[in-house]
């Protein structure tokens, strides 16, 4: 076979691609084979594939699919996670004459994959999974406006991570950063395959986000129970109107930027190339326009776990609701007007970098009236430390000193000293940890007995609270004096050994963290384990205020048999108050969508086209994407969508909770 | 009443109080004696104030907030029950109108002092002062360093004095420093933190910082930017030392009989690490033009601008050779990926774009007479 038709039909492929030369890949990767397998094999063995197939993987349901994002989202964490552990690792060692043990192709490639892993594969699907379970809920609706929809984004979103992992054996990952800065993004300085497995998995999961962003905004404008007035609705999906917003603005413009990068790379176009007309300023304006309301996405959900979880467990209303709304909306607006910031040493001019500055500060006057609401709201409640509530006092305290120093960095002459430096990845990594991780955590241990039933353990709770808590400042401070001792970011190897004590410190913290995370996964396996001791047998384990905890845990398909009738803000408070009663008869059949595999199919197919494209096999790109057009068309043929739930299923299902309630004694 | 830093060449006063109390909060985090905050130069020095500014204006919201959450979590447990506990109370106009408008005060307060310092220390503003009190007079010119960032070291060219030098740089002490500066290849940021701030190098463009150091000594340099495999190595010693000696120091170097030409210029450009410092003895005027519109290769078209006195403006054509789209290549032109352990491409040091061997880590292995050490004299 000539060498020409090997090309045409592997494209760049070819046994070099795989890490046959490293033993550790080899290792690796065999482990990854054999615990797959291991996993394969016993999913068969117990007949587990129609049940995973029929209940979870082509399910419509908001409830399936929020939880489906949520376990992707910790499986990438511990991915990523590792990534973080290797880079500690090599950086506390790397002094003198030691180049460490990562060497620059290595080392270059594992903190790319760390930034893009950790906010594409676990913040993203981790907000978008709570926003996913809990709002439909928390309005009294039944599902999101578009649940075929809903399933399809979930699995290009799970597309886009596959693509990533299989770089780790499959050719190499990108090795620029996780923004993919131009020009060493382009064809001449990266002409191999690591960025464009970049672009295919961001554009891929991207696709994912974007339509999750169209579809939830549309449920909350348009599904709210009766009653429910945008300003009755509960705090968490106001912050999570305003994140789709920001998702539906922004995501846009990510497309345009990696499409743009694709063409410069694939059909040698000059939008960021150094020479032909190109300006790689371009590419940094455009994708921290992206990326600037993408870290507010990532936040904004958490500060709505917030306000839930510090107003029920401090059993008050959350203190100036009104007020809350308006910061929220004056954050999305504002977070438009600060991309520069990210980029003043680019050399922009003095006003053009004041302006930014400027607005980059005011942002933190809606978010500080945030924090003292929240204050507020806990003085003169009173306030039960359950795990929520910890990770809601760890985030208040944890948080603020992220925002200051998020605000020394908005003064452009201070960030010419900062910019890039270790005090700007302590800077980050605070408000992310601090914010939007704490957040979840809170999340998923306030909403966790209403999806599956049953309370998370709180002994290994507490533990992994504590590590986390510590194990954050023992590794992020020495960063903050790090950056101040004049260290970048990015660096694999230090000439000046008297900076390695403050490295040694922070690796001793990231051993923290994963001892937290350690305290975690087994805090899930006990309370699985412990389940009928943790039961809920109410719903409202948490005394809670908003709608979900109407429902039974878990809820049914349906969530609601009747739609609920809205009064008041905190709804469900407000009808515990007026001592409402449930109904127990009259129930109709109820109308719902129907399963479907077109959605994971659509998105096995896009990965075939983005690995087909990122190894240049044209034809087998060509013949994914016609695949895909077909599949996509051919669904839209597809009439038998729905099914209705009968009556009788509806009046046995509440006669089950009619009967547990009672024996709650409620 | 707030000092604001002035414009012009007066003396700025600080009243020392919050410097006090910010250094206090800072040396709790062992920031007293770094570079960012002690360094050795005035727009360091300036910068480094600004960020003490910032600190005690935020930390006038910042310990109220962290104080006041911990008293409440305490104070209002649920196992307390003395407190009082008012489960409607929601709202109340007077602690909106605080909590919206104390930090609306300090923001304005810090944006007003972030838009004077931004213009005063605008990287591309000649320096008005050397130190507080020591204001640079009209006829002063500021010593020119043409630099260029390469893959992976710093080249710096001194027009005046006709020398260049590789990963060292050499200012004399209290005389301002003007950097223009290119890239050869992707962007990289020069960055002296003891002397000022930094600024990105671009590959085509032209950017300008200004600086100055107050002390004689050794400080440290690096690139600010992450720029491929052999960043991490980026670095070069800036040494400050006394205007007599930095004659002697240039006089040192042009006695180096190489020359920074074309030819010397094409062979730097190739991708290497941990390059010892060199000196060039004279250096070819128009290089440095020729190098930020990208046409130092023989026969390659030069960007707009260059018969300017401006920037370049980026309108040059790709040249053959230079990397073509993917959809557009033969099979036989796709290249492979390999694991980057394995061997593959050309042997290390080409520099033709869309070579796999580019981004290839090495050392560099100049011929014998390249490798003279300027910092013998220095």
């Amino acid at each position: 076979m000539s060498d020409d038709l090997i090309k045409t039909i592997f494209g760049r492929l070819s046994i070099e691609s795989f890490p046959i030369h490293e033993p550790i890949l080899i290792g690796t990767f065999a482990m990854v084979a054999l615990g797959g397998a291991a996993l394969l094999g016993a999913l068969t063995y117990f007949r587990l594939w129609g049940y995973l197939w029929k209940e979870w993987f082509t399910s419509v349901d908001h409830k399936k699919i929020g939880i489906m994002y949520i376990v992707l989202a910790l499986v990438m964490f511990l991915r990523g996670f590792a990534d973080a552990l290797m880079m500690r690792a090599q950086q506390a060692i790397a002094f003198g004459g030691n180049e460490g043990f990562l060497p620059a192709h290595h080392y270059d490639q594992v903190f790319t994959a760390h930034g893009v892993i950790m906010i594409f594969f676990v913040a993203m699907p981790f907000v978008t999974g709570l926003m996913n379970y809990v709002v439909p809920l928390q309005i009294g609706a039944r599902d999101v406006s578009f649940p075929f929809l809903n399933n399809f984004s979930f699995w290009m979103t799970v597309s886009g991570a596959v693509i990533v992992m299989m770089s780790l054996f499959v050719g190499e990952f990108a090795r620029t950063g996780w923004l993919a800065m131009a020009p060493l993004s382009g064809i001449d300085y990266s002409p191999d395959v690591g960025v464009d497995y970049y672009v295919w998995a961001l554009q891929i999961a991207g696709v994912g986000t974007l339509l999750s962003g169209v579809n939830l905004l549309a449920t909350i404008i348009k599904m709210r129970a009766p009653g429910m007035g945008l300003m009755q609705m509960p705090i968490f999906t106001w912050s999570a109107l305003v994140t789709n917003v920001l998702i539906v603005a922004a995501f846009p413009v990510l497309t345009a930027v990696l499409a743009m990068l694709s063409l410069d790379r694939y059909v040698g176009t000059n939008f960021f190339t150094n020479t032909g007309g190109g300006n790689p300023m371009m590419y940094t304006n455009m994708i921290w326009i992206w990326g600037h309301p993408e870290v507010y996405i990532l936040i904004l959900p958490a500060f709505g776990v917030f306000s839930e979880v510090v107003s029920t467990f401090s059993g008050k209303r959350l203190f100036g609701y009104t007020s809350m709304v308006y910061a929220l909306i004056v954050i999305c607006i504002l977070s438009y007007l600060v991309w520069l910031h990210h980029f003043f040493t680019m050399g922009s001019g003095a006003s053009v970098n004041s302006f930014f500055g400027i607005t980059t500060m005011i942002i933190s006057i809606p978010t500080g009236a945030k924090i003292f609401n929240w204050m507020f709201t806990m003085y003169r409640g009173r306030i039960r430390f359950e795990l929520p509530m910890m990770w809601a006092v760890a985030f208040m305290l944890t948080f603020v000193v992220g925002g200051m120093t998020g605000v020394m960095l908005a003064v452009p002459p201070a960030d010419f000293q900062f910019h890039n430096s270790l005090f700007l990845v302590a800077h980050f990594h605070n408000v992310i940890i601090g914010g939007v991780l704490f957040g979840m955590f809170a999340g998923v241990n306030y909403w966790w007995p209403k999806a599956f039933g049953f309370k998370l353990d709180k002994f290994w709770g507490t533990i992994s609270f504590w590590c986390w808590v510590v194990g954050f400042w023992v590794a992020f401070t020495p960063l903050y004096v790090l950056g101040l001792m004049g260290v970048t970011r990015r660096l694999r190897a230090f000439d000046d050994p008297s900076l390695q004590i403050w490295f040694v410190i922070a690796a001793i913290g990231a051993l923290i963290i994963a001892a937290g995370i350690g305290a975690m996964l087994m805090q899930f396996y006990v309370s699985i384990r412990d389940r009928e001791k943790l039961r809920d047998f109410t719903g409202d384990p948490w005394n809670g205020r908003t709608l979900e905890w109407a429902t039974s845990s878990p809820p049914p398909a349906y969530n609601f048999a009747f739609s609920p009738v809205i009064h008041d803000l905190d709804a469900w408070h407000d009808m515990k108050q007026r001592k409402a009663e449930r109904p127990t008869e009259g129930f109709r059949a109820i109308h719902m969508p129907k399963n479907t595999g077109a959605g994971i199919i659509l998105a096995g197919l896009s990965t075939v086209f983005g690995v087909a494209m990122i190894w240049y096999i044209w034809w087998l790109a060509a013949l994914a994407f016609v695949a895909l057009l077909a599949v996509a068309i051919g669904h839209t043929f597809n009439y038998d969508r729905d099914f209705h739930i009968p009556a009788e299923d509806v009046v046995k299902n509440e006669d089950v909770r009619t009967r547990a309630l009672q024996s709650a004694g409620i | 009443m707030i000092p604001l830093p002035s414009p012009s060449p007066s003396r700025r006063v600080v009243s020392l109080a919050p410097r006090l109390l910010a250094l206090g909060a800072l040396a709790m985090l062992g920031g007293c004696d770094t570079v960012v905050m002690n360094p050795a130069g005035d727009v360091a020095v300036q910068q480094s104030n600004l960020i003490i500014w910032s600190v005690v204006l935020m930390l006038l919201i910042i310990v109220p907030v962290m104080a006041l959450t911990v008293v409440f979590a305490w104070r209002y447990r649920e196992t307390n029950t003395e407190a009082t506990y008012e489960p409607d109370w929601d709202h109340s106009t007077g602690l909106e109108l605080v909590i919206w408008s104390a930090p609306l005060l300090i923001i304005i307060a810090l944006g007003a002092l972030t838009w004077v310092a931004t213009h005063t220390l605008d990287p591309y503003r000649p320096l008005a002062r050397t130190a507080p009190g020591k204001p640079v007079a009209a006829t002063d010119r500021p010593l020119e360093v043409q630099v260029v960032s390469l893959d992976w070291k710093w080249l710096f060219i001194y027009p005046e004095q006709g020398i260049a030098t590789v990963n060292e740089l050499v200012v004399p002490v209290n005389r301002p420093v003007k950097f223009t500066m290119t890239s050869s290849s992707v962007m990289n940021a020069l960055w002296v933190p003891a002397m000022a701030g930094m600024v990105y190098t671009m590959p085509g463009m032209e950017t300008v910082l200004h600086g100055v150091l107050n002390r004689t000594g050794k400080f440290a340099g690096r690139s600010g930017n992450y720029s491929g495999a052999g960043f991490s190595h980026m670095t070069f010693w800036t040494h400050s030392v006394a205007p007599a000696r930095f004659e002697q120091w240039a006089a040192g170097v042009k006695r180096n009989r190489w020359r920074l030409d074309t030819a010397s210029y094409l062979r730097l450009e190739q991708p290497t690490e941990k390059v010892p410092p060199l000196g060039f003895g004279s250096v070819d005027p128009t290089l440095f033009r020729r190098v930020v519109a990208i046409c130092v290769k023989p026969g390659t078209d030069c960007m707009q601008g260059m018969s300017h006195a401006g920037p370049a403006v980026n309108d040059r054509a790709p040249r053959d050779g230079e990397a073509k789209g993917a959809l557009t290549r033969d099979p036989s032109e796709k290249g492979e990926s390999p694991h980057l352990s394995a061997p593959h491409g050309q042997a290390p040091g080409q520099n033709d774009p869309g070579a796999g061997s580019n981004r290839n880590m090495t050392e560099l292995h100049l011929p014998a007479p390249l490798r003279a050490r300027a910092s013998k004299e220095a």
